[in-house]
């Protein structure tokens, strides 16, 4: 039957599967997480596609006009209709500005993510699953490393690094670096998470059964034991991301992440908080608004997720 | 006891071996440190000599225990970019640091608690449920946003506290305090509020669902039963069960407190160490992060040392366990 089905009923096998799975029920059954779920959704839209959505390209100097720098919100007194939100000093729209940091944000914080679930995820399946000495080198090392702040780390990382890199290379590597940092200052959860999970699952039955039959370990770590606990690591992650996010835009804020000249969300806010004193607070108080209102989005999707997949609470 | 707190020690000493060896390497192999300390006319010659001098050319076991011998004494080098001791900058600003840190702690507790204890025993009051929608805040604002928000109510639009500095600071001997000037208290407002806000979120969340945890128990209803006062069941029966979590959090957060003031003094220019590092990645300063680094982990593991010992104080389980296990 499967052999024979046409792709199109087998989009519609799955979405059916989806629709009717326990974790579609409770996110339907759930207000605050759909809205959540959109504005994730409305964010990661509005970032993919910037370069066609936004009304003006920020980074074009030809379409910057100084005189119309420090242009309040439209509804204001002196704003103009063409700037939803106003313009910074330099006369760039700031919808649009929003439009491109979320996307610096939002690849920063993914890519972030992907790289500490790959180095922890990994670290903790051989851990677990081998145990031995290979087991007390990575745990050792992620104890180390929980014991400084995650911030620290980012920070040391990405100074270092910065460092090390040949001056005319640092602007363009500064999102990879960034990524480096902030990856490698979360794997250490990740790692421990995924152990202690492995160590469950590594006694059950159908690991031993595999084995039995020589499947080679590495397959099954990864096709047998790793899809088992997928379930904690994916809460992590959700998790992860709004704290990824946050740690870039606070390296960011500090001067020491995203050059100015592709501004994330906060090299915005760190750009606007010099215009706090002298009245011009749309230049930073929208950044804010858009990364609050993002991490927050995530943050109760990672809520819901944690509940929606423990079992205690079904 | 005495087998467990060996073994926390030795855990602790790793640790700290691990990050001086980092920051040892940090210190000799990102760049070179002859270059920074030589001028630009230097000859060959001259650098040589200074490489000699330096012990640059030893082997690297020997250069690194120099480096701890070193540490262990306070001296980390010169700093590049301000030409002086590393030491003697660390010193001049970390009261400034501490004064922060300890006070956004006491924030933190002395709200934090109180108002965990509060939700956990009346979880379905308005205020309780007003309490934890405004922890929600407290959770997804990241600090400087909370910074920057205070300084554009208070200063900005009221223009009742200063948005930079620490006040006037009054010397006491090595000791320079803010605490003894009405300029200092103002000026340290804002700043620990924002850093106490995020930890006294998490220990309020944190005391409330062990509260509601403890208040399901059959010895708190047998509490109840005998008649007790609800005071006694509350503080005696119910929250002294809860300390136990609740002294890691804090203790842990203490450490946290202070990579957090990275970014809280870097939002309101506080004169500490958290700045002085800041400052000190922007120009590649390897002697003050080098320091920094050391020095931020030598309070980590102490306090967490510390609050696993304290566990042995506070919760009898712990000493029962043991003795148990000694026994078999």
């Amino acid at each position: 039957m499967i052999e024979n089905q046409s792709g199109l009923a087998k989009i519609n096998d799955l979405a059916f599967r989806i629709v009717d799975s326990d974790l579609f029920y409770s996110f339907s059954r759930n207000p605050i997480v759909v809205v959540s779920a959109v504005i994730t959704f409305v964010f990661i839209i509005a970032a993919t596609f910037a370069p066609w959505l936004a009304p003006h390209n920020p980074f074009d100097p030809a379409s910057l006009d100084l005189m119309e720098a420090s242009t309040p919100p439209v509804w204001l007194e002196d704003g103009m209709s063409k700037f939803m939100l106003g313009t910074d000093d330099q006369g760039r729209d700031i919808l649009s500005t929003i439009m491109f940091g979320s996307r610096v944000s939002l690849i920063v914080g993914f890519s972030a993510v992907l790289f500490s679930v790959f180095v922890g995820v990994g670290s903790g399946l051989l851990a677990g699953y081998l145990g031995g000495w290979l087991d007390t080198v990575i745990m050792r090392l992620a104890d180390v490393q929980l014991a400084i702040p995650a911030i620290l780390i980012a920070l040391m990382i990405n100074g270092v690094v910065a460092i090390l890199l040949p001056p005319q290379l640092q602007h363009e590597m500064a999102i990879y670096v960034l990524i480096l940092a902030i990856g490698v200052s979360d794997w250490p959860r990740y790692a421990r998470v995924t152990r202690g999970s492995v160590l469950v699952e590594r006694n059950k039955e159908y690991v031993a059964a595999a084995q039995v039959i020589g499947v080679h370990p590495l397959f099954i770590m990864l096709r047998h034991v790793l899809p088992n606990i997928m379930g904690p690591v994916l809460v992590m992650a959700t998790i992860g991301l709004a704290l990824a996010i946050i740690t870039e835009a606070t390296l960011s804020f500090l001067g020491v992440g995203v050059p100015p000249t592709t501004p994330s969300l906060g090299t915005m806010i760190r750009v606007g908080n010099n215009y706090l004193f002298s009245g011009e607070w749309w230049i930073t108080f929208f950044p804010c608004t858009a990364l609050v209102t993002l991490v927050l989005a995530v943050n109760l999707m990672g809520d819901w997720l944690r509940d929606a997949l423990n079992p205690k609470l079904r | 006891m005495i087998a467990y707190v060996i073994q926390r020690a030795f855990q602790a000493l790793a640790v700290m071996i691990v990050v001086s060896l980092v920051s040892f390497m940090l210190f000799n192999f990102v760049g070179d440190p002859v270059d920074n300390m030589v001028g630009q006319e230097a000859t060959y010659e001259e650098r040589v000599a200074m490489r000699d001098n330096l012990g640059l050319n030893d082997p690297f076991l020997v250069q690194f225990a120099r480096f701890v011998g070193n540490a262990v004494k306070g001296e980390f080098g010169i700093s590049y970019r301000i030409q002086r001791p590393v030491a003697d900058l660390i010193a001049e600003r970390m009261p400034a640091t501490l004064e922060l840190v300890i006070a956004s702690a006491f924030l933190s507790v002395l709200l934090g608690i109180p108002m965990g204890i509060y939700t956990g025993i009346r979880p379905n009051s308005w205020l309780s449920r007003s309490i934890l929608v405004g922890s929600l805040v407290g959770v997804t604002l990241p600090t400087f946003v909370i910074g920057i928000l205070l300084i554009y109510i208070f200063s900005v639009g009221l223009g009742v506290l200063p948005s930079f500095g620490r006040g006037e600071a009054v010397q006491l001997g090595w000791w320079s305090t803010g605490f003894l000037t009405v300029t200092g208290w103002k000026a340290i407002i804002m700043p620990s509020v924002t850093l106490a806000l995020f930890q006294m979120t998490i220990i309020l969340r944190l005391v409330r669902s062990e509260m509601l945890e403890v208040m399901r128990t059959d010895y708190i209803k047998f509490a109840r039963a005998r008649g007790l006062p609800n005071q006694i069941i509350n503080f005696g029966h119910a929250f002294k069960n809860t300390l136990v979590p609740v002294i890691t959090i804090v203790g842990l957060n203490l450490g946290s407190l202070i990579a957090f003031s990275i970014i809280t003094e870097t939002v309101f220019q506080w004169p500490g160490m958290g700045f002085l590092f800041i400052q000190a990645v922007g120009f590649a300063d390897i002697p003050v992060m080098a320091a920094y680094l050391v020095m931020v982990a030598v309070i980590f593991v102490s306090i967490n040392l510390f609050v696993d010992i304290l566990y042995f104080v506070v919760d009898p389980r712990l000493r029962a366990d043991k003795t148990v296990a000694a026994g078999n």
